[in-house]
């Protein structure tokens, strides 16, 4: 049910975003990590948001993407061990057939394999529920990072070094080509996420947060839905993980793939930031704050983590409902709920 | 994999000690958890954190020259009030809201520490040396360090006297009422505000009770906290709530499966083994409830 007005602005933002890195050269890594986080945060919203599943375990999908794109790119050409092993030093390069090939193959094997491994750890997991879910999901990401880290063909603890970019045009194609890569990323998740929000699918997952146990008995198979909500998060998380590692150029098990203390907070803290449960919350959200985090970053030079600590703890405390959940609740009209002058009045002065 | 662990009699015995005493220590930092969690129904993400941090002030101790045994008497007494200006500042804004908000406020709590004492602290492993020298069991076959032997009376002492004070003293009484049911302590005239900051009061000195042990018996690190949290977590969770004796017994459980995973798997999978036991846990706990239709929760 697209509006013309609605059409207008979506046109809007697709020129913004083709022509973004022509406009600000400079920043083309930054946007192309900007639109991978907002891939993040969309996708996170789909359980901590419409699902009430708070989730810490989506950084799983993230790093698996990550390292599987990455040893399909190389592994397709080159024997795998000998790659990791030699390091930083570049036995075997790629030619440009071969990068783009492998990409593609990599990004394909990154999105599948982890929804797969949704799928099949779905039923276990999601029948948790509340906190013990997400203690579980937290335990399952750092799991998961621990013990690639153990793993020898991946790089353990020395790390992975992904396939260099090859020589056509330099740096500024790199950049090109990341970015149009992440910004396709981030249109094919926010149309697939518009569309299934669009459906009755998006009204059982809010049934599921309302009251799963209600909406059990209405006949809805919430097991079915959840690993289905489930499944498309880890679908993109895991494209998201494929062409960041393309991008960061190095992975590492527990500071880059399975990073539960980064982005394993960042999409929880940008969802919410943002306000959970709407469709446009997490992407502001994400806008807002990596903006924030390249702005300010810098002048905090080491005290990052700090930052990042008090900032968690305030936003989750005093702005827990997040921007669009601020606005809904100053502007009711806009968000088409009805509002009951009288009502409103009581309910102020009940305050 | 490599079982020579179980081929070798010493090894196994070597490893259930080990395992015991490091288990005990273990059962102490859940303890604190099950208290906080039963009576304020936070769960504490910073609990790790709190360790390492109660294990720094014996560190200092040791570096000023004295000797980091009496960090189990200064450093709850520290950490003490440290709890309670994390009450002040954070815990009491998030007390009666959703549990995930207290998981990710603490969270952020946990981040902050973490980061603050690797800027104060250094991020080297040290380690406070107590000179208590090693008993030698079965001809010198099995080495125990006598730090561990201590820090295992030392927890006990800990546990035993906290019971009792929760049993005899008027603190305690307050604490367990407001756990049973805050609303009904609040009208029968118990200030629930400061039963919570004392609660998490002591939950902080008990870790810093217990930090201080393990920098004797082991080392720290500033980012050593989350592995803690989750053991505490595991441990309570085996053995539910208000479950003294549970805790204990499923925290030398812990310990020995710790110590044998260690043997068997390769230290660089220690940690990685306890949270995928973690996740196995919680998985078959939600399969045997939902044979009856029930879930965690």
């Amino acid at each position: 049910m697209l509006k013309n007005k609605d059409l207008i602005t979506y046109l809007f933002i697709l020129i913004f975003g083709l022509s973004a890195p022509f406009i600000f050269p400079a920043f083309k890594v930054q946007l192309s990590i900007l639109c991978i986080l907002i891939v993040l945060a969309t996708t996170w919203n789909i359980q901590g948001g419409e699902m009430g599943y708070n989730t810490f375990g989506n950084i799983l999908f993230y790093g698996l993407g990550m390292y599987l794109c990455a040893s399909v790119q190389v592994g397709m050409f080159f024997p795998l061990a000998e790659w990791t092993e030699s390091g930083g030093e570049k036995t075997f390069v790629h030619t440009p057939a071969q990068f783009f090939q492998g990409m593609a193959a990599g990004l394909i094997v990154a999105a599948v394999v982890p929804t797969i491994v949704a799928g099949l750890i779905g039923y276990s997991i999601l029948g948790l529920r509340g906190h013990y879910f997400a203690i579980c999901t937290l335990g399952l990401g750092v799991a998961a990072g621990e013990i690639s880290g153990g793993i020898e063909i991946i790089g353990a603890g020395q790390g992975f070094t992904t396939p260099p970019f090859p020589d056509v045009g330099g740096l500024e194609a790199r950049g090109e080509f990341f970015y149009f890569l992440s910004f396709f990323a981030l249109v094919f998740t926010f149309i697939t996420v518009k569309a299934i929000y669009s459906t009755r699918f998006k009204l059982i997952l809010n049934a599921i947060r309302d009251n799963e146990d209600k909406a059990e008995a209405m006949g809805i198979q919430t097991m079915k839905y959840k690993i289905i909500g489930w499944m498309v998060s880890a679908f993109f998380c895991g494209l998201a993980g494929g062409i960041m590692g393309g991008l960061v150029g190095y992975i590492d098990s527990t500071d880059v793939a399975f990073d539960g203390r980064e982005m394993g907070v960042f999409m929880v803290l940008m969802a919410i930031l943002g306000g959970k449960g709407t469709l446009w919350g997490p992407i502001i959200g994400a806008t807002i704050f990596h903006i924030f985090k390249e702005g300010f970053w810098t002048f905090f030079l080491g005290w990052q983590y700090v930052a990042l600590g008090v900032l968690i703890v305030v936003i989750v405390i005093y702005f827990p409902e997040g921007l669009m959940g601020w606005l809904r609740e100053k502007y009711p009209e806009k968000f088409g709920e009805v509002v009951d002058e009288k009502d409103r009045k009581a309910q102020v002065e009940l305050k | 994999m490599d079982f020579l662990v179980f081929q070798v009699p010493m090894l196994t015995i070597q490893a259930l000690l080990d395992g015991l005493l490091l288990g005990i220590l273990f059962a102490l930092i859940a303890y604190g958890m099950a208290l906080q969690w039963g009576v304020m129904n936070i769960i504490n993400i910073a609990q790790g954190d709190l360790v390492i941090l109660g294990g720094y002030i014996a560190y200092f101790m040791y570096l000023y020259g004295i000797h980091p045994g009496w960090g189990v008497i200064v450093s709850p007494i520290i950490m003490y009030f440290v709890g309670i200006g994390i009450y002040k500042l954070v815990i009491n804004k998030v007390v009666d809201r959703d549990l995930f908000i207290s998981i990710l406020a603490t969270f952020g709590i946990s981040i902050l520490f973490m980061q603050l004492m690797n800027f104060a602290f250094g991020a080297d492993v040290v380690l406070a040396n107590s000179g208590y020298g090693t008993t030698m069991l079965f001809d010198n076959s099995v080495t125990l360090p006598n730090s561990k032997i201590f820090s295992a009376v030392v927890s006990i002492v800990f546990a035993v006297g906290l019971v009792i004070y929760m049993k005899r003293s008027k603190l305690g009484r307050a604490i367990r009422a407001t756990a049973q049911n805050a609303r009904a302590a609040k009208i029968l005239g118990v200030d629930t505000e400061k039963v919570y900051a004392a609660t998490f009061g002591i939950n902080a000195a008990l870790c810093g009770v217990a930090g201080a042990l393990i920098s004797i018996t082991f080392t720290i690190h500033p980012y050593m906290g989350l592995p803690y949290t989750i053991r505490s977590f595991m441990i309570v969770i085996v053995a539910g709530l208000g479950n003294l004796p549970g805790v204990a017994l499923s925290g030398m459980g812990l310990g020995i499966f710790e110590e044998f995973a260690d043997y068997i798997l390769g230290t660089e999978f220690r940690i990685g083994s306890v949270f995928l036991l973690l996740v196995l846990i919680l998985v078959y706990r939600r399969f045997k409830l939902s044979r009856k239709r029930e879930y965690l929760k």
